[in-house]
């Protein structure tokens, strides 16, 4: 049966049946979820898809060209401070989103190129360091462009951001359609998915392009890669541009989403925890990363509601304070998930046999 | 074994909230217009009124969180006890507290979950940066919000009817502490410290403009974070200025080592601080630095002073075994605020008891509530301390109108700089 | 010029105190390869410990020095147990494993540490009690305690009782050989298992260390202590050249004395267009430009095949 699902998959066939089946299935999903448990869930389910666009962008830094970047909030930081300063009170300037957004994209990839060139001489660790100095020093900027010309507004951040308008209509506020209440989040939620169907499809394409195996080739053996014709120097730079580009397109819906932008959204655990979905889910493994991203965005919110009940239920009282064991729960829901899975939940199929070579020889370190 | 009491609380709290956000909801969403329960009186069925809270209970400020949310438990707590009724039918009051990490998304998403569990309305959040994105969430919903710490003047002008808070803003305690600086303290040189929060950015930029306008001069502006420890390079600096006075715009954590440390780099300057740095942590944290030249503010009234004030310090005392740290009686009058514009409304429908909220004129523990038009506290009094063997004694109060005391002049100027500042 | 000695001075204590935790991490690294992102934990849990027992014996008739080493001999051996039991669960099942899979463990048992620090320490600042000498020393018209001179001495003399220790003694010789390829230092001899769980326990030992000296310079202790303390020292490693004890000795104060003269300075060289808001954009900036010229941080080894 597991033998025969690859062909069957293959069948063109099947793969139509496929689409329809999940084009369904996520039309209905914010009807079943916001309507089965409330609001506050399709908000998790919103953000938790922000988190995949970010996933999907770190994966071409650090799971395609195996270039570990600890700062990659900084575009995401970037595409909404962007979409803030365009679209609210601030500069009294309020252009629309499709113009924000490419331009967002734009502008962290041009970001991306900054923080690339002069790292291109930088490996491992080396590399992770610096990009966290990156990350941190937009923060800083962030916070302190206030003065001697306010731009930024410091620390007190931007509010009354415009949100997201498509065709007149504001996606902040509840809207009919042919009678159907639906409410800020799930039209925020159809916007999200498309802009994240549009990023998945982005990324396997370049995946399967000489782009893609470039960045593989590098990721292995830079020197052989080099060896082999390949530019290192603009393939290098062009993972960091469209990994940024990535980022500041995630960052500047969560502007128009959030409506309210401030530099400690941006801080160094969100960079983290970005890289966590990446690697727990299967660096370089676009399914994986997906996965990734769903379980870290969501898992903190149903330890939030469970931890309390589910002692209750164990133990009959509560030891352990809630909000403590929701951390607690999640510190060591990644270490097992490492420890079981050390390439990742869903790991690409080369990467799982790598895993398995270098299981049969203990010690041999890539 | 403080931890333990600690544990014990936060139990009794969670439980709260499980229930909460359980089997009872049917009733609550029943109980608007108490209609039907008014022709049975036998045993008057049992409405559960829920009010959420949010503050950060992890991460560097989970101590404030917790002190906040035992604040409001305490006044839930008594409101129980004293058996209130709406609508003709007995009120349970149940806190649903949550926990926002300071973290602007999730206050978001705490705010959606609020507003998804139907709860009556809203105590918070502890920071303005997660308070003003989540009021929006409020407003859209009609839920009543009443901060107690979230002093960012931003937070009352966004025009949402729903936001309230029972605490002097930033801009009247900055003009306060500014004029306290120059005046009282005769500080003819000023150096800044703050810590590029959202709250110490604030605070100190009105602090600032009021001590210029007062004629001092700032010699040094400079900044630290909310996680720093190590002071000494910045005051080394500020000690080549020779300020008379070193303000402080952050909190205790940062506050204590920093006194400290300006005694060990032998900066001669009094050491002035607002509400962040005006508690008990701090004179532990500050050690034998912690003497009679470090000064502090807190908006409102001394708790001794206000009638119920003691007995609420002796309250909390015993029901948590701590002290109050910080916010804790502003918490303690937010949720009665809350309570008496229900019983004032005869209900915990929000937008029945909404419109009942901005007239409210109540005695609290810190200050006689009463709101102005944007839902700021009207006239906030701010107090100055004074370590005193080991304590923060009561100097005197500045502006705003004490419950007993007949206004003074002062609320005037400040009452017009917001306007200014647009 | 007492003000800029006094930066200087600064500088030097911050920076040895970011040494004194690097070497931890440095050890590590130099070993393993890892960035042992729970180092500045084990800090944190070895200064709590330490506060814990110095509390109880308060009361006791005992000199401060000696109840804050009695504090600090009850803190490493629990840190060591910790290092070790981090390494055994979080790190050694992982050898094998893609190189960021223990990143990852490392950020989580970092997370599980922090809450349990918060469960048993509770979530309040406390107060590190003054038991050592504070009053300070004039030197050039500036000031130092004897803490901080001790922790300025402290730094310097651990760094060379390591590099001792690595380069002179027997245990010395197998951790560079396991270093250098842990394949064939195992064909030759070496207990590697055991040469990683030493390596992993001296650290920690360090980070006890550290973490009683930090928590008495600034007489503060928190749950919530060792992330930035970790991340610093991370940074000051990375400077000298992450894996070389001489390196992050030389990193660490380097990075205390680039962020004091560069809060101290920054505004009147900018004539007040950046302030000390920008002293760690300072410090990061110097950071890259080093990394730029030298890719393996000062004193790193060229190791241009090892990613």
């Amino acid at each position: 049966m597991r033998m025969n699902l690859p062909a069957f998959a293959r069948d063109p066939r099947f793969s139509w049946v496929g689409m329809v089946l999940v084009a369904v299935a996520l039309v209905a999903l914010p009807f079943v979820v916001g309507g089965g448990f409330g609001n506050s869930w399709m908000r998790v389910v919103d953000s938790a898809l922000l988190y995949i666009m970010l996933s999907l962008g770190l994966n071409i830094v650090v799971g395609f060209a195996g270039l570990l970047d600890l700062g990659y909030i900084a575009f995401y930081a970037v595409g909404a401070y962007l979409y803030a300063l365009l679209a609210s009170p601030q500069f009294g300037l309020h252009l629309p989103f499709w113009v924000i957004l490419p331009l967002g994209a734009a502008v962290a990839g041009m970001f991306g190129v900054i923080l690339g060139a002069p790292t291109l001489r930088l490996r491992g660790d080396y590399l992770a360091i610096v990009t966290l100095g990156f990350g941190e020093i937009v923060r800083i900027f962030l916070n302190n462009l206030d003065a001697p010309v306010n731009v930024t507004n410091g620390p007190q951040g931007i509010a009354q951001i415009d949100p997201v308008r498509i065709g007149g209509a504001a996606l902040s506020k509840s809207q009919q359609w042919f009678g159907l209440t639906v409410p800020s989040v799930y039209l925020y939620y159809y916007l999200f998915v498309v802009l994240t169907l549009l990023v998945i499809f982005v990324t396997v394409r370049l995946e399967d392009s000489r782009i893609g195996r470039a960045w593989v080739a590098i990721r292995e053996d830079e020197v052989a890669a080099k060896a082999c014709g390949i530019d290192t120097r603009n393939i290098k730079l062009l993972a960091f541009a469209m990994g940024a580009s990535f980022g500041g397109l995630s960052g500047g819906l969560f502007a128009g989403f959030q409506q309210f932008v401030s530099p400690e959204s941006f801080s160094l655990l969100e960079s983290i925890m970005v890289l966590c979905m990446v690697v727990l889910g299967g660096m370089g493994h676009i399914p994986g990363v997906i996965l990734g991203g769903v379980l870290l965005a969501v898992l903190p919110e149903v330890l939030r509601s469970g931890a309390g009940i589910w002692q209750r239920a164990l133990f009959g009282k509560i030891l352990i304070d809630p909000e403590s064991l929701r951390m607690l729960l999640f510190g060591l829901a990644l270490i097992a998930v490492m420890l079981y899975r050390p390439a990742g939940l869903w790991p690409e199929a080369r990467r799982r046999r790598e895993m398995a070579a270098a299981g049969e020889a203990p010690g041999k370190r890539a | 074994m403080d931890i333990r009491m600690k544990n014990m609380t936060l139990c009794v709290a969670a439980a709260l909230a499980v229930f909460g956000c359980g089997k009872e909801e049917p009733k609550s969403e029943a109980q608007a217009p108490a209609p039907a329960a008014a022709p049975a009186p036998a045993p008057a069925p049992e409405v559960v009124v829920k009010i959420g809270h949010a503050a950060p209970l992890t991460g560097p400020q989970a101590h404030l969180g917790k002190d906040n949310e035992n604040g409001a438990k305490l006044a839930i707590d008594e409101a129980n006890a004293a058996g209130i009724e709406l609508g003709g039918a007995k009120v349970k009051f149940e806190l649903m507290s949550e926990d926002d990490q300071a973290d602007p998304k999730q206050g978001t998403q705490v705010a959606q979950k609020f507003v998804d569990a139907k709860v009556n309305g809203v105590i918070g959040h502890l920071n303005s940066g997660t308070t003003i994105p989540a009021s929006k969430i409020y407003f859209d919903a009609g839920m009543p919000q009443i901060s107690a710490s979230a002093t960012n003047p931003k937070y009352t002008q966004q025009g949402f009817k729903t936001a309230f808070r029972v605490i002097a803003n930033d801009v009247q305690q900055g003009a306060t502490l500014g004029d306290f600086a120059a005046k009282k303290l005769a500080a003819k040189k000023v150096a800044i410290i703050d810590d590029r929060t959202a709250y110490g950015q604030g605070l100190a930029d009105e602090f600032e403009k009021a001590a210029k306008a007062d004629g001092a001069e700032v010699v040094a502006r400079e900044f630290t974070n909310d996680k720093a420890t190590d002071f000494a390079a910045i005051l080394t600096k500020i000690k080549g200025k020779k300020p008379d006075v070193v303000f402080y715009s952050g909190m205790d954590a940062q506050a204590g080592p920093m006194a400290k440390q300006m005694k060990g780099l032998g900066v001669k300057a009094k050491f002035l601080t607002g509400d962040g740095g005006c508690t008990p942590e701090f004179i532990k944290l500050a050690g034998d630095a912690a003497g009679e030249s470090n000064y502090c503010s807190l908006p409102g009234v001394p708790l001794e002073q206000m009638p119920g004030g003691a007995a609420f310090r002796e309250k909390f005392k015993k029901a948590y075994n701590a002290d109050i740290q910080l916010y804790a009686p502003y918490l303690y009058d937010a949720v009665n605020v809350m309570i008496d514009s229900m019983k004032r409304a005869n209900s915990a429908d929000p937008a029945k008891y909404l419109p009942e909220i901005g007239k409210t004129t109540y005695d609290g523990v810190t200050a006689k509530v009463q709101f102005d038009d944007k839902g700021d506290l009207k006239e906030g009094p701010i107090s100055l301390y004074q370590v005193k063997d080991g304590k923060w004694n009561y100097l005197e109060t500045m502006g705003g109108a004490p419950a007993a005391a007949a206004a003074p002049a002062a609320p005037a100027p400040e009452a017009a700089k917001p306007a200014e500042k647009k | 010029m007492d003000i800029f000695i006094q930066q200087i001075i600064n500088g030097l204590v911050l920076g040895s105190i970011y040494a004194l935790v690097a070497l931890g991490y440095t050890m590590v690294y130099g070993i393993m390869g890892l960035i042992n992102f729970a180092h500045g934990e084990v800090v944190m849990i070895g200064a709590l410990t330490s506060l814990s027992i110095i509390k109880l014996l308060a009361g006791t008739s005992l000199p401060g020095p000696v109840v804050v080493l009695i504090g600090l001999a009850g803190a490493i051996p629990v840190c060591m147990a910790l290092g070790f039991t981090i390494e055994r669960v979080a790190y050694r099942p992982l050898r094998a494993a893609p190189r960021l899979a223990p990143l990852i463990t490392a950020i989580g048992v970092s997370i599980v540490l922090q809450q349990v620090g918060m469960l048993i320490w509770g979530r309040n600042y406390h107060a590190f009690p003054g038991l050592l000498p504070t009053t300070p020393r004039h030197i050039l018209g500036a000031q130092i305690t004897d803490l901080q001179v001790l922790i300025v001495v402290l730094a310097a003399l651990i760094m060379a009782a390591l590099i001792l220790l690595v380069n002179t003694t027997r245990i010395g010789r197998a951790m560079r050989a396991t270093a250098e390829n842990p394949d064939i230092a195992g064909l030759m001899g070496v207990d590697v298992n055991q040469i990683i769980s030493i390596t992993f326990v001296i650290g920690s030992a360090l980070a006890a260390v550290a973490g009683v000296m930090v928590s008495a310079n600034y007489s503060i202790a928190h749950y919530y202590m060792g992330f930035i303390l970790g991340l610093k020292a991370f940074t000051a490693a990375v400077l000298g050249g992450i894996g070389n004890m001489g390196g992050a000795m030389l990193g660490g104060v380097l990075l205390g004395l680039i962020e004091s003269l560069g809060a101290g300075y920054i505004g009147d060289l900018t004539g007040g267009f950046l302030g000390s808001n920008y002293q760690d954009v300072f410090a990061f900036f110097v950071l890259i430009l080093v990394l730029v010229f030298r890719p393996s941080g000062l004193m790193g080894e060229k190791l241009a095949e090892r990613a």
